[in-house]
């Protein structure tokens, strides 16, 4: 269940389309080398690198996610942004990983946060989308709350903790003040809203550790690629190699692992 | 891949009995040893959650509290009242370290012999046990400090009397103090629970204390009474149900020995529409779920703002279905077995009552083990201060929700109460804290936490909730001349 909830990820200054495409591959052979393993969810990658994820990963059913939005900074302007967007749409991306202005936020102008979101979301179009909050940037349980609300009432799809580039990316503290907004949100309106923390899930364990709390805050029905993911690259090794393990009583070398 | 395709049960992840040792028959410990009683009476100690018997205790006789009390005297005036500070200190010092080491027995045992889960015992009784004694030998040596220009001496011969909730921990509360101020001690601990208390016995006794300095005996209420009323005692340490109460308060006056009391709780847990709701559920989860609900400062009766009962409670509701209920070894269980099989009737006797008096109930789906004494965890909502689950103390793991709308109403309804032993308020607005604070007539007012102990902060009640203070600097004077 992990292994089809992962997001692989590659978002560097140094991405090329051979990486790209080789991700790709891991994406969609996880490990070859044994039966009924099952393929990732998604691919996220930048804007520009879209249309190549697209091509390498057709005739499966894996999305491609795109950054937008002046990711990771979102220090841009809204016109910029939106053409961010409609770029990676363009290019087929069928998930939208956007990042709010934590600086407007700080600002304390939560207006522009919503209506920003709201019109990233319209830009959007069919493709999901999921609001990056930064979490490690906000400071407060009080303000990831707050930016989890304005995020889920403009109409993202998905909330998710980090972008990966900050430290502290994705805790189970910050992570569970997530779930609880998106609890709330389906209290009053019965209307589901994905969750996907990011970064620092690297091993099993503390997969199962997210699971378990999605599973206690939440319920069952968030327990599928639809509403929950991990933005995790490294956690998808050590979770096959726990499932070899499994399998064969024996852990095995890091090294029969493939790492793209 | 959906949710309901994988089997999310837990695994059992039980603590292992394997090391404890536990004899099959526990005799008396007096003036350092184990001695056979003249009577030759036993009784089963059972393990709640399965009903089998894992020891068998002794029931004291007259004689036997006599003997008791005795050696306790002797060793009063041959070893301990004139022994400076620093060198009691010294022996009261090795009883925690010793209990540190031997925690896991400890905590084990506790489980079994009274239904507390693992995680509590080895988490909370255990630790908190260990701290008091080494928090009160520190003052052995100090008492002059704690009580300047005066010179604080011992009373005598302290008998003690505690409960089943928490055995070991009442133990410690009530040996610690009474050990540092110079005084000696006869404890009982209560039937369903006596063997972690003969467990601190060995360790008090391979410790090497002066042989009667404490002295544990064990038996039924019979033998608690004939402890109190005796003529050599000269303080009396209480803590259980406030009819016993009552009656230890009639027995000793007249006698000039010193009392104290730590009875029953009907505790207000306050939850105000500004307060964080998630850690307030969680708060009142733990106020009333900890340790099956057999806690006398539980926060049984929940007073919910108006403006936000129905998502308190629905989110409580959804707390509730996630607590795992079984085995008291399972280092993942939540609920454990309820102490006694006469405990689990009255607490079924209040269900019964709070159903037909009208208040809605609500408990999860959990399957009850067959053999053993379980409760699920029960919620009553739309209840009045004029129910008698809204009254009286259950002792388990009951909730009874009243709503309110303005402050100095519910300061009113929570002060509402022959009761006075705790209080919980939740809210995000400091004042609000310090205002209800020094308005409620509780003992201790505990502020977005519930259930929260160190041996540094006194505990004890107003009113029918008993009087006199455990724990931190007020502990000591309910053991001292000054």
């Amino acid at each position: 269940m992990v292994l089809s909830m992962i997001d692989l990820t590659t978002l560097e200054g140094m991405d090329t389309e051979g990486k790209v495409k080789q991700l790709c591959y891991k994406a969609r052979h996880l490990h070859d080398a044994t039966k009924g393993i099952p393929h990732v969810a998604a691919v996220c990658v930048y804007p520009d690198m879209v249309a190549i994820a697209k091509n390498e990963l057709k005739g499966s059913d894996i999305g491609v996610a795109s950054v937008a939005t002046a990711f990771p900074s979102g220090h841009s302007s809204l016109e910029l942004k939106l053409d961010d967007v409609r770029l990676a749409v363009e290019a087929g991306a069928d998930e939208v990983d956007m990042v709010i202005s934590r600086g407007r936020f700080h600002q304390g102008d939560y207006a522009y946060v919503y209506d920003e979101i709201a019109a990233v979301k319209e830009a959007c179009g069919k493709a999901r989308l999921k609001v990056i909050l930064e979490t490690g940037e906000l400071g407060t349980f009080d303000k990831v709350r707050r930016a989890s609300d304005i995020s889920i009432a403009a109409g993202a799809d998905f909330i998710k903790t980090s972008t990966g580039k900050i430290k502290p990316a994705a805790t189970m503290p910050v992570t569970l003040v997530m779930l609880e907004a998106i609890r709330d949100h389906w209290f009053k309106t019965g209307e589901m809203v994905g969750m996907k923390p990011a970064g620092g899930i690297s091993n099993a364990k503390l997969a199962l550790h997210y699971l378990i709390m999605v599973k206690e805050t939440l319920g069952d029905q968030w327990l599928d690629k639809d509403w929950f993911r991990f933005g995790a690259s490294s956690l998808a090794n050590d979770v096959l190699m726990q499932i070899m393990k499994q399998r064969t009583g024996a852990y095995q070398s890091k090294d029969y692992f493939s790492i793209d | 891949m959906k949710g309901g395709n994988i089997d999310w049960a837990l695994a059992p992840a039980p603590e292992s009995t394997g090391h404890i040792q536990l004899k099959d028959r526990y005799e008396l410990f007096i003036g350092g040893k184990f001695v056979k009683s003249k009577g030759g009476n036993y009784f089963d100690s059972i393990d709640p959650s399965t009903e089998k018997a894992i020891a068998q205790v002794t029931e004291a006789t007259k004689a036997d509290v006599d003997r008791a009390v005795k050696a306790a005297r002797t060793a009063y005036d041959k070893y301990w009242k004139d022994m400076p500070g620093k060198e009691r200190a010294k022996y009261i010092y090795r009883i925690p370290r010793m209990m540190q080491e031997k925690a896991r027995e400890l905590a084990v045992i506790e489980s079994m012999d009274g239904g507390k889960v693992i995680r509590e015992s080895r988490d909370v009784d255990v630790p908190l046990a260990a701290a008091h004694f080494f928090y009160y030998a520190g003052w052995a040596d100090k008492l002059e400090y704690a009580f300047p220009n005066r010179r604080p001496e011992p009373l005598g011969v302290a008998a003690q009397v505690i409960p089943w909730n928490f055995p070991l921990l009442m133990a410690a509360w009530k040996i610690a103090p009474a050990l540092a101020c110079g005084n000696t001690v006869v404890l009982k601990p209560a039937e369903t629970t006596s063997l972690t208390a003969l467990k601190l016995a060995e360790i008090i006794q391979e410790a090497d204390l002066p042989p009667g300095v404490v002295n544990i005996i064990t038996g039924h209420g019979s033998v608690g009474a004939a402890l109190v009323e005796h003529p050599d005692v000269n303080k009396v340490a209480f803590t259980g149900s406030t009819a016993v109460g009552r009656h230890i308060q009639k027995a000793v006056a007249g006698t000039g020995k010193k009392v104290t009391l730590e009875l029953g709780g009907k505790a207000a847990n306050i939850i105000f529409e500004d307060a964080t709701i998630d850690q307030a559920v969680e708060g009142i989860v733990n106020g009333i779920y900890f340790n099956q609900g057999h806690v006398c400062c539980a926060g049984s009766r929940l007073f919910v703002q108006e403006s936000v009962h129905d998502e308190v409670i629905r989110k409580l509701k959804h707390r509730m279905d996630s607590l795992v209920l079984g085995s008291p070894l399972d280092k993942n269980t939540d609920i454990g077995a309820i102490n006694s099989k006469d405990q689990l009737k009255t607490i079924k006797d209040y269900i019964a009552i709070g159903k037909k008096e009208g208040a809605e109930y609500y408990a999860p789906e959990i399957a009850l083990p067959k053999k053993g004494y379980w409760c699920a965890p029960t919620l009553f909502t739309q209840v009045a201060q004029s129910n008698r689950i809204a009254q009286e103390e259950i002792f388990g793991p009951v909730l009874a929700t009243q709503t309110f709308r303005t402050v100095s109403e519910v300061i009113q309804k929570a002060n509402n109460t022959p009761y006075g032993l705790s209080a919980g308020v939740w809210t995000d607005k400091g004042s609000k804290i310090f205002n209800l604070t020094s308005e409620m007539r509780a003992g201790v007012v505990w502020a977005n936490t519930y259930n929260k102990f160190d041996p540094t902060s006194p505990f004890g009640g107003y009113k029918e909730s008993g009087f006199g203070r455990e724990g931190g600097l007020h502990g000591l004077s309910a053991y001292l001349k000054v």
